[in-house]
C-alpha cells in the first residue's frame, strides 16, 4: 500500500474521530436523536471498514464491538447511556493513538482496548443473551482465499437464474466463465422456457444450464462464484465424484459433442448422458485393449482368435435344440397342410412364411452339430507312425480336406471304420520297403486321406499306392470261405467289395493289426448304419482307393415318401434313382419271380407289399422305386409314389433300434408316423433268404 | 478503450483506495462522494460498473441504486455494493433495489478486483 493512499486514510479517520468526538457529546444532550446516532454509526462503520483495508487490523478489531453495540442503538434495541458515552470517548482516544504507527506496528494500550472491548461486550450481552454470533476475525472475509483440497471433485451443477437476472446487471455468461475457470466443464444452456415472440420479453432471462466440472476446488468455492446470484436463482450443486470410474481420463470435448447433439434430452441432468459416454467409453477402450492384444500376438493369432468366436455347449443341449426344431418341423408341415386344406390365402401365405423360417432355422441348428473332420484325421498320423513301426514299414501320411464339415455323431462314429481301413492300407497294401524298391517305387509308402463334400453328403476317400489288392487272391479266398459260388461271375467293383464281407480275410498270415477278418466287416456295418455306402477301385501294383460316401447329417434324412396301404414310408433318397410302374402284364411275364425289365435290363425287385405282410387295398397299377446298392439296381414296389420329402429322422428308441430293415421313423404333416427304410438291410436280408430257397430248391 | 467505473463513496480514502486499485487494474475509474454527486456524474460517460457505499450523508446507496436502476442507460448496468458483515439485511434491500453483488468492507485490493472482474470480467 502506497504511503499517500495510507496517509490519506490516517487524515480522514483524525477527522472522523473529530467528528465522533462532537458527535457524543451532542448525543450526551439528546440521546434519542437518531440523526445524531447514526451518524456515530456510521464514523465508527468507515473507521473500522477503512482501517481493515489500510492495514490497521488493530482499529478494525477493536472498533467491531463498539460497532456492533452502536448498530443496536440505532435500532432502537439499545438506549444511550452515560457509560456507552464515556467508554465510546475512551475508545475514540485509543484508535486516535493507534493511527500512530512505528514501522509496521501501531501504538497499543493492550490493557486499556482490552478494557473498553470487554465492558462494550458486557452491554451488548446483557442485552442480546441469545445474541446472533458477532464475527469479529477480520480475516473470515467473503472473497478470501480459502485453502481448497486438492483432491478431484467432480460437479453437476444446474443453474437456473431468475426471470430478473438482467435487472440486477448480472451476466450470467460471466459466472459460467468463471466456473470455466475453475477446472474441466461441459455444459449445456437450455432455451425450452423461452415463449413465443408475442410473449417474450427480452428484459427477462429465460435461460438456464447443466453444468459438469471437474475440479480441485470445494463446493464452498462453486457456491461463491453464484453468490450474488443465490437467492433469486434456482441452485443445485452435486458432488457427483463417485458417480464417475475411477482413474478415468474424460475426453471433455468428446463429451461436449455428445451433450451438444442431444443437449434437450438433458434439461434436469447431465447423469443420463454421462452414463452413455462412460458406457460407450468403456466398450472402446476393450476394443483398444483386445486390438492391442490382437497385435501383441504373434503365432497364435488364429487360435486366440478362435477361442474367443465360439463357445463350448454340451452335445446334450445341442441335440435338443436339435429334437425340438424337429418338432417344430413338424409341427410347421401340419400348419401347411391345415392351411392348405382350408384354402384360405392369408393362412396359407402365414404357413409359406412359417415354413421358410422353419427351414432355415433347422439349417441353422443342424450347422451347429457340425464340425470339420480335420480333428479326426490328424489323430490317424499317430496312427500311422506306430503301425508303420510296427510292421516295419515306412509310410507317410498326408490328408485334404480337413475343413469339410460333417455332423457330429458322423464323425464319432466314423472314427473306429477309419482306423480299421487304415490299418488294412498299411497291412495288407502298403509293401514293405524292399518290396516297393524291388517295383520300382519309392520306399516309403504314401496313405493319403481326403474329405470333400458332394451334395448332400461327404466322401471320404482312403487312398493308398501299395501293392493294390489281387483279384485272384480274392476270388480264391471268397470261393474257399463259401461266400461265392465257383463259377461266380463277378465284375471288379463286386470282386472288390467282398472284402467286407464277413470272415474274409486274405492275409497270409494273422497279424495283431489285422488279418482275422473281422475288421472291414465292421467296416462296412458301420457305414452303413451311418446311412453311409463304401466302395472300391483298385489296381493291382499301384494301389487302393476305398470310398466312404456318407450324409451330410443324420439328423435329417431326404427321403422318397411312399405308401403301401394305408401306411407311409419313407426311403432313403441318396440311393434312389428312378421311379416305374409295375403293371400286372409285367407281374405275368416274370413268371413268379420278382424281376422286371428296365429298358433291357432285369432288375430284381422286393416287394415291400409281401415283405410287410400287408393285404388290404392293393392297387392294379404298383410303383417299383429303383435304388442302387452296392452297385446292383434294385427296386422296391411300393402302392404311390408322393415324392420327396426332407424330414427329421426319430429313432425308434430302445425297445425297436433293431428291427431289421427299419432305420427310424418320423412324422408327418398330420401327424402320422412313417418308418424310415434301410434298403441295404433289406436288400442283404432278401438275398440271404434267395440263397437259403436256392440251396433248398438244390437239395 | 478501457472500462470505465464509478465508485461513489463519502470516504475520500476508500474512494481513493478503490480507484487507485482499479486503475492498477486497467479500468477507468470516476468517483463521487455521494448519491447526489454520482446522480450528476452518471450521464457523462458510459460506465460498465458502480460500485457504491451504502451509508453515504445527502442519498443513502440503495436510494441511489434504484434512482440508477430506472435510468434507461444503466437498467443493466452491474451495480456492486459496499457493505460490512454487520449488514446482512442491507444486502437484501440492495438486490431488491437491483444491485448486482456486494463487496464487504474491509477488503484488500485484491479482492475488489476479483469481484469486479466476476462482475464485468
Amino acid at each position: 500500500m502506497i504511503d499517500s493512499l495510507q496517509q490519506a486514510f490516517i487524515e480522514e479517520t483524525r477527522e472522523l474521530l473529530g467528528e465522533l468526538e462532537i458527535t457524543l457529546l451532542a448525543v450526551e444532550d439528546a440521546p434519542t436523536d437518531s440523526e445524531l446516532i447514526a451518524k456515530l454509526f456510521r464514523a465508527l462503520h468507515t473507521i473500522k471498514g477503512s482501517s481493515a483495508m489500510f492495514g490497521f487490523d488493530d482499529i478494525a478489531l477493536f472498533t467491531h464491538d463498539i460497532e456492533t453495540a452502536y448498530d443496536l442503538i440505532r435500532n432502537g434495541k439499545l438506549g444511550v447511556t452515560k457509560q456507552i458515552i464515556d467508554l465510546t470517548l475512551l475508545a475514540r482516544d485509543e484508535i486516535s493513538n493507534m493511527l500512530v504507527k512505528t514501522g509496521n506496528h501501531t501504538q497499543i494500550n493492550e490493557e486499556n482496548t482490552k478494557k473498553i472491548i470487554e465492558s462494550f461486550r458486557e452491554i451488548v450481552s446483557g442485552f442480546n443473551k441469545t445474541g446472533k454470533k458477532q464475527t469479529g476475525d477480520v480475516a473470515e472475509q467473503q472473497g478470501s482465499v480459502k485453502k481448497s483440497n486438492e483432491k478431484l471433485h467432480y460437479f453437476h451443477i444446474r443453474f437456473v437464474p431468475g426471470r430478473d437476472l438482467f435487472l440486477t446487471g448480472t451476466n450470467p455468461l460471466m459466472l459460467i466463465e468463471e466456473l470455466r475457470e475453475m477446472g474441466n466443464l461441459v455444459l449445456s444452456a437450455h432455451f425450452d422456457k423461452t415463449p413465443d415472440f408475442a410473449n417474450l420479453n427480452p428484459e427477462e432471462c429465460y435461460c438456464y444450464w447443466n453444468v459438469f466440472l471437474k475440479t480441485t476446488k470445494s463446493l464452498d468455492d462453486l457456491q461463491d462464484v453464484f453468490i450474488f446470484v443465490a437467492d433469486s436463482s434456482e441452485l443445485t450443486f452435486e458432488n457427483i465424484s463417485n458417480e464417475i470410474p475411477k482413474d478415468f481420463e474424460i475426453d471433455f470435448a468428446k463429451l461436449q459433442n455428445l451433450i451438444s447433439q442431444n443437449a434437450q434430452n438433458y434439461t434436469n441432468d447431465f447423469r443420463a448422458v454421462l452414463k452413455q459416454y462412460f458406457t460407450v467409453e468403456k466398450q472402446e477402450k476393450i476394443t483398444e485393449v483386445n486390438t492391442t492384444l490382437k497385435q501383441t500376438q504373434t503365432s497364435n493369432v488364429h487360435s486366440e482368435a478362435d477361442s474367443v468366436s465360439s463357445i463350448r455347449v454340451s452335445s446334450e443341449k445341442l441335440d435338443e435344440l436339435v429334437n425340438l426344431v424337429g418338432e417344430l418341423v413338424t409341427i410347421q408341415a401340419t400348419l401347411s397342410q391345415v392351411a392348405l386344406s382350408n384354402n384360405n390365402n392369408d393362412m396359407i401365405s402365414i404357413a409359406e412364411e412359417v415354413e421358410r423360417i422353419t427351414w432355415s432355422l433347422r439349417d441353422s441348428a443342424l450347422n451347429i452339430r457340425m464340425l470339420p473332420i480335420g480333428s479326426t484325421f490328424s489323430k490317424f498320423k499317430r496312427l500311422v507312425r506306430d503301425l508303420s513301426n510296427e510292421l516295419g514299414k515306412e509310410v507317410e501320411l498326408s490328408t485334404d480336406g480337413a475343413a469339410t464339415e460333417l455332423d457330429k455323431t458322423v464323425i464319432e462314429k466314423l472314427n473306429d471304420p477309419l482306423i480299421h481301413i487304415i490299418r488294412n492300407s498299411i497291412d495288407h497294401g502298403v509293401e514293405s520297403p524292399e518290396e516297393r524298391m524291388k517295383a520300382g517305387k519309392p520306399s516309403i509308402g504314401k496313405v493319403h486321406l481326403s474329405a470333400s463334400q458332394s451334395g448332400g453328403n461327404v466322401l471320404i476317400k482312403i487312398i493308398d499306392d501299395g501293392a493294390g489288392l489281387n483279384k485272384e487272391a480274392i476270388r480264391e479266398k471268397a470261393i474257399k470261405s463259401g461266400i461265392i459260388a465257383e463259377n461266380a461271375e463277378l465284375t471288379d467293383s463286386e470282386l472288390y467289395t467282398l472284402i467286407f464281407a464277413p470272415g474274409f480275410s486274405t492275409a497270409k498270415k494273422v497279424t495283431s493289426v489285422s488279418g482275422r477278418g473281422v475288421g472291414m466287416d465292421v467296416v462296412r456295418r458301420a457305414i452303413e448304419g451311418l446311412r453311409g455306402s463304401v466302395q472300391v477301385s483298385s489296381e493291382l501294383g499301384k494301389g487302393t482307393v476305398i470310398t466312404l460316401k456318407l450324409p451330410l447329417t443324420l439328423a435329417i434324412i431326404d427321403g422318397l415318401l411312399v405308401k403301401i396301404g394305408s401306411d407311409h414310408y419313407v426311403l432313403p433318397l441318396s440311393s434312389i434313382e428312378e421311379c416305374i410302374e409295375l403293371t400286372q402284364d409285367d407281374v405275368k411275364k416274370a413268371h413268379g419271380r420278382h424281376v422286371v425289365n428296365v429298358r433291357g435290363g432285369i432288375i430284381p425287385y422286393i416287394n415291400l407289399r409281401e415283405r410287410f405282410k400287408i393285404t388290404e387295398n392293393k392297387p392294379k397299377i404298383e410303383q417299383i422305386v429303383i435304388a442302387a446298392i452296392n452297385n446292383h439296381h434294385v427296386g422296391f414296389v411300393v402302392d404311390q409314389v408322393f415324392g420327396q420329402h426332407q424330414t427329421v429322422l426319430k429313432s425308434l428308441g430302445k425297445y425297436y433300434e433293431k428291427v431289421e430293415g427299419i432305420s427310424g421313423a418320423t412324422i408327418l404333416g398330420d401327424g402320422t408316423v412313417a418308418l424310415i427304410l434301410d434298403i441295404n438291410k433289406l436288400t442283404e436280408n432278401e438275398e440271404l433268404e434267395e440263397t437259403k430257397l436256392a440251396s433248398n430248391s438244390i437239395k | 478503450m478501457p472500462k470505465t467505473i464509478m465508485t461513489v463513496d463519502d470516504s475520500a480514502s476508500v474512494r481513493q483506495m478503490v480507484a487507485y486499485t482499479l486503475k492498477e487494474a486497467g479500468y477507468s475509474v470516476v468517483e463521487a462522494c455521494d448519491g447526489v454527486d454520482a446522480l450528476s456524474k452518471i450521464d457523462g460517460d458510459n460506465f460498465s460498473l458502480i460500485i457504491t457505499d451504502l451509508n453515504m450523508p445527502k442519498m443513502d446507496g440503495i436510494t441511489l441504486i434504484k434512482e440508477l436502476r430506472v435510468k434507461p442507460k444503466i437498467k443493466f448496468t452491474p451495480i456492486l455494493m459496499l457493505t460490512t458483515e454487520s449488514q446482512n439485511e442491507k444486502k437484501m434491500e440492495g438486490k431488491t433495489a437491483g444491485a448486482t453483488g456486494w463487496i464487504v468492507k474491509p477488503f484488500k485490493p485484491e479482492q475488489l478486483v476479483a469481484v469486479v472482474k466476476k462482475v464485468i470480467g
